[in-house]
């Protein structure tokens, strides 16, 4: 039994959109995704599915504010609404690894799971008609084919800030257990109560540096007479 | 949401036909149907078409219709899988019960029950298929599933009377059929109190960012820099559907009319059928409409994700 999910670590990510684009590379035209459909892709509305999308975000007011690159995809949630609201069964969680599934031979279409998912993580395949989502690469992790290095999603290959780690969170001392549990990772929106797996690592603290001067409280006059005398005398 | 029109239709037609089938098995129950007369086959007819037309209706929602005979494989855990069940359910045990009725057989009263009961379960699962999402808050909360009974009693209700009077179906009393029509009013305007506005979720809850925290951390208010697409997508097309404040509130009165006053207003000023039937098809019309500004008031969480700062 395992408990397979990422670690993001939004204070190396660069919001660069590699992953996004592997992911798109890789299950485009994967058999386990069924692929991911692009509409229009070189005309005026270009669009089409995404198994992950990177969006970009600050928080908090300058100069004390962080700009956080947030990539998101399936959470794999161990308490998946998507899966229990499917009335076709073609959503799926599996017991062994927790990866949820669409099986395309049985989905019909209605969208349901996305509603229930608050992520985002389901878009509907408009030329088949089902619906797609992350397989966390199901078609990659397990391939005895691929070098035991490669057998990772595509999306956390490409990351280069390495912003993306696979693991067992199931495994305490797995590198992504241990990472979240050193780095305070962060499920999103943990309040619907899903459980997803993923962990965000926040952005690292900044040191405390004193405001810019600019900001800084004018001084007496007599300070300000001092410190002009000094700028002076360095010229 | 988007309001699709299929499901508006779905939801306010079927929720109609099964409140007539509902208020006619009432009737029948209480010994005040003459099934004999033609009038009672006409009203039967009618709440046939509306829930047939309305089942209908929902399947044009689905982007693979082709695996829709799947829908019933769910029914331990999905409302929607559910809904299915009882509403395919309802058409085998209907037959039935007109079988049952037309040879005068005793346990005609059975079955006339557990239709009934059927009725009412599949305009509660309906109403499930929606209350039950932890994603849209403005639907996750008793008003729906009342709500929608109570509009299902409503207009099959305003339909029993309009049939009855057009002849050949024992008037039902004004109080039993205006009862529903008012607790829907009620009930949405408790709702319009309570939930209509934003502040379920919040932005910094969907990213995991606190408010506040020790000095040089994540913290404050989020917003969004860049969605990361030039075009919409399946998520802004789903779920990020605007409606214009002005043009909200003009849906608004105007819903409120049709449910309200317009009924009894029209039901007095317009003697005989035509004034029951107008008063009907106002209240229907009205529910049409609360039915497309259920969708397209509801706000999905993941515009948080797309910037927006409350649900």
């Amino acid at each position: 039994m395992s408990r397979l999910g990422l670690v993001i670590d939004i204070d190396a990510c660069v919001g660069c959109q590699a992953c996004a684009t592997a992911c798109k590379e890789w299950n485009g035209s994967s058999l386990m995704a069924g692929g991911a459909p692009d509409y229009d892709p070189h005309g005026d509305a270009p669009s089409g599915v995404w198994f992950n999308r990177v969006r970009h975000y600050e928080a908090g007011h300058y100069p004390l504010s962080k700009t956080m690159n947030v990539p998101m995809s399936c959470m794999h949630c161990e308490d998946a609404d998507c899966v229990t609201v499917c009335p076709t069964g073609a959503s799926y969680k599996r017991a062994e690894d927790g990866i949820v599934l669409v099986d395309p031979e049985k989905c019909m279409g209605c969208n349901y799971c996305a509603w229930a998912c608050p992520y985002g993580a389901r878009e509907l395949d408009e030329d088949k008609g089902v619906m797609r989502k992350c397989t966390l690469c199901v078609d990659r992790i397990y391939d005895t084919a691929l070098p035991e290095a490669e057998r990772q999603p595509a999306c956390v290959l490409a990351c280069p800030t390495h912003a993306r780690h696979f693991g067992d969170f199931d495994d305490p001392t797995s590198k992504v257990s241990t990472m979240s549990a050193e780095r305070d990772g962060r499920p999103l929106f943990e309040k619907l109560g899903y459980k997803p797996v993923n962990r965000y690592l926040p952005p690292r603290a900044t040191p405390d540096v004193p405001p810019p001067a600019a900001l800084a409280p004018r001084g007496t006059l007599q300070s300000r007479l001092a410190a002009m005398v000094n700028r002076l005398v360095r010229l | 949401m988007k309001p699709a029109l299929s499901i508006v239709f779905f939801t306010a037609a079927s929720g109609a036909g099964l409140g007539l089938a509902m208020w006619l098995l009432v009737a029948q129950l209480a010994g005040r149907l003459d099934t004999s007369r033609p009038a009672v086959a006409w009203a039967a007819g009618l709440a046939a078409l509306l829930v047939g037309a309305g089942l209908l209706a929902s399947t044009q929602h689905l982007a693979n219709p082709r695996n829709a005979w799947r829908a019933f494989a769910r029914v331990r855990t999905s409302w929607l899988s559910r809904e299915a069940v009882l509403a395919v359910a309802f058409w085998p045990l209907a037959a039935l019960h007109v079988l049952l009725t037309l040879r005068g057989a005793g346990i005609a009263r059975a079955s006339a029950l557990a239709l009934l009961l059927l009725a009412f379960a599949v305009v509660v699962s309906t109403a499930m298929i929606y209350a039950c999402l932890k994603t849209v808050p403005r639907w996750r909360t008793w008003h729906t599933p009342v709500g929608f009974v109570a509009f299902s009693l409503g207009s099959g209700g305003l339909l029993w009377s309009a049939l009855a009077a057009s002849g050949g179906l024992a008037v039902p009393p004004a109080g039993l059929v205006l009862a529903p029509v008012l607790a829907a009013v009620a009930i949405k305007l408790a709702w319009e109190a309570k939930f209509a506005a934003r502040g379920h979720a919040t932005i910094n809850e969907a990213l995991a960012v606190p408010m506040s925290a020790p000095r040089g951390q994540a913290q404050g208010r989020v917003r969004l820099l860049d969605a990361g697409h030039a075009h919409g997508t399946f998520l802004t097309n789903e779920f990020g559907f605007v409606l214009a404040r002005e043009r909200e509130g003009t849906l608004r009165v105007a819903m409120f009319v049709l449910l309200g006053p317009a009924v009894p207003l029209l039901a007095w000023a317009v003697p005989g059928a035509a004034g029951a039937w107008l008063a009907a098809g106002a209240f229907g019309a009205g529910v049409l409409l609360e039915r497309w500004l259920f969708f397209a008031r509801a706000e999905h969480v993941v515009r948080l994700y797309h910037g927006q700062q409350a649900v």
